[in-house]
């Protein structure tokens, strides 16, 4: 028969509850932060609808271009990186290492390891209200379409001015960016299981050596996806508010050529 | 030879019905661990002092415990790891009911596993043996070097704060799962007990499992998202129904279903 666990009142539970002493909430609270700002300033962005193209230059958050004057007079303004933000958004949402940093970080569920929660038994985890979660693979089929519109806003940085090739500093930025998101989109957890991950006798496979091959190429890049999905949205970050200080004139997009 | 130093503990004393953390002091010596520690005062002072352990070598996972709040094996953790001003708190996996002071019941594990239908593999081949490349089993090694410390379903928050220990299979039963579903000779379809009897929708990914593994299995990465892949596969990825209606899809799998365990009965 199964026997109840006991939880003795000197082992520590409830919210925050550990008999830890390092710094365990340094990390969820950086996460925090971090993710908070990013989803501030992306939404303040989506709203101001202006100031991001320039030149051959297309901020991020609003590649491709969207006609969205078919919203006009709406109650609330629509602009382009509205209906954009969906894609990569809820990629992000649903990716594998995002889950960890907001379910720690926003949800406290849990905030640490062996760090206590609202205790509850009505958990249900992603079998309940986030079963969504399942759907990744999908939100990954977009996400690489995407990639094939920021590498061509990469390249109209450096082809698409009239007046021939230019390599800016911006050209650069929008070069930064798609590898980032290249590499983020490319080490997903899904890409992975796509690829290969799912073959069980790869000896015996279509096309199963070369399958192998991709996989472990993938699985290589896998291992630093954490460091992809930070770097990528610092990325994305960045090119939109280097493409808007350009289009304000706050700075000067200096030409290497 | 380094100088000798005095080591403060403060060590889990009780059982079911409660218990308070004692304080000893122990002498230190290069290249102790802290179950050297809880065996000094076991010796020294506390004969009563109840601890599971056995190799003392990190190979059988008995002396688990936590350290300082932290999932770990006693016999991994050197004495000089932590700052020598400070006392060391050791105390039994909170996620198991507890026995005596170190000591904790983690037969919950052992019914589960119980509940994972076993490896079948598909027919031998003509000369009697059966043949597999090793590409096709890199993966499934990984989870063999599990020592089934425990440790991973401990930390898992599923367990240890939603109390779901009889009703979710846990890391270290993923991760077993996983290894059946990707072996190339395995004939049997586990799926549908991992999504519904095993419950791997109840991870979360917070991957606390993979940090405190001290056979660093790359249990999150290698194993559950792989089978949460695999799940999804099969029950909620509508593209790859429609292809299978078309195209048949990959070779079936007979389906698993959940063994019937008989209890042992008798006298002792």
């Amino acid at each position: 028969m199964a026997s109840k666990s006991v939880h003795l009142p000197v082992l520590q539970s409830g919210l925050g509850g550990t008999l830890r002493r390092d710094a365990w909430w340094v990390g969820p609270a950086i996460t925090f932060v971090l993710l908070s700002a990013f989803i501030v300033y992306s939404t303040w962005r989506a709203f101001e609808n202006a100031n991001f193209l320039y030149g051959p230059y297309l901020s991020p958050l609003y590649s491709p271009l969207v006609d969205t004057s078919w919203a006009k007079g709406w109650p609330i303004p629509v602009s382009g990186a509205m209906i954009i933000l969906i894609g990569p958004g809820s990629f992000r949402f649903t990716c594998y290492y995002y889950r960890k940093a907001y379910y720690r970080a926003f949800a406290m569920d849990p905030p640490a390891c062996a760090v206590g929660e609202p205790r509850g038994h009505s958990y249900k985890g992603e079998r309940g209200l986030l079963i969504f979660q399942n759907l990744h693979r999908f939100t990954l089929y977009v996400a690489i379409g995407f990639l094939f519109f920021l590498w061509h806003d990469a390249i109209k940085g450096l082809v698409g001015w009239q007046d021939g090739v230019h390599l800016n500093v911006g050209t650069l930025v929008l070069t930064m960016n798609a590898f980032l998101l290249s590499g983020y989109t490319l080490s997903c957890h899904a890409f992975r299981h796509l690829v290969g991950g799912n073959v069980n006798s790869y000896s015996t496979a279509t096309a199963g050596m070369l399958r192998y091959k991709i996989w472990q190429k993938v699985s290589k890049l896998n291992m630093n996806h954490m460091a992809w999905a930070w770097t990528s949205l610092f990325g994305v970050g960045l090119t939109d508010f280097y493409i808007r200080c350009v289009c304000t004139g706050a700075i000067h997009d200096m030409r290497f050529f | 030879m380094a100088a000798e130093r005095k080591a403060q503990l403060k060590v889990y004393r009780g059982d079911k019905e409660g218990g308070e953390l004692k304080d000893y002091e122990v002498e230190t010596y290069p290249g102790m661990v802290v179950l050297d520690a809880i065996h000094d005062i076991q010796a020294k002072q506390e004969p009563s002092l109840a601890v599971r352990w056995n190799c003392k070598a990190g190979r059988c996972g008995s002396c688990s415990a936590e350290i300082n709040g932290k999932p770990k094996l006693m016999c991994m953790t050197r004495m000089t790891s932590f700052p020598e001003n400070e006392p060391i708190t050791v105390t039994p996996m909170k996620s198991f009911p507890i026995i005596k002071d170190l000591v904790t019941d983690v037969s919950s594990n052992f019914r589960m596993a119980k509940k994972i239908p076993a490896f079948r593999p598909r027919p031998k081949e003509a000369d009697g043996t059966w043949r597999m490349q090793q590409e096709d089993i890199d993966r499934i090694q990984e989870f063999r070097k599990c020592i089934e410390c425990f440790l991973c379903q401990d930390t898992c928050h599923v367990i240890r704060d939603h109390g779901k220990a009889e009703d979710f299979a846990g890391p270290r039963f993923l991760i077993a799962l996983a290894g059946l579903d990707m072996h190339p000779l395995d004939t049997l379809d586990r799926r549908e007990l991992v999504k519904d009897e095993f419950k791997v929708g109840y991870c979360n990914i917070t991957r606390c499992c993979t940090e405190v593994c001290p056979e660093h299995i790359n249990i999150t990465d290698n194993g559950i998202i792989p089978m949460k892949e695999r799940v999804a596969d099969d029950y909620f990825d509508p593209l790859r129904w429609v292809i299978r209606k078309f195209t048949g899809g990959p070779e079936k799998k007979e389906k698993a279903h959940l063994p019937v365990l008989q209890e042992k009965t008798g006298s002792k």
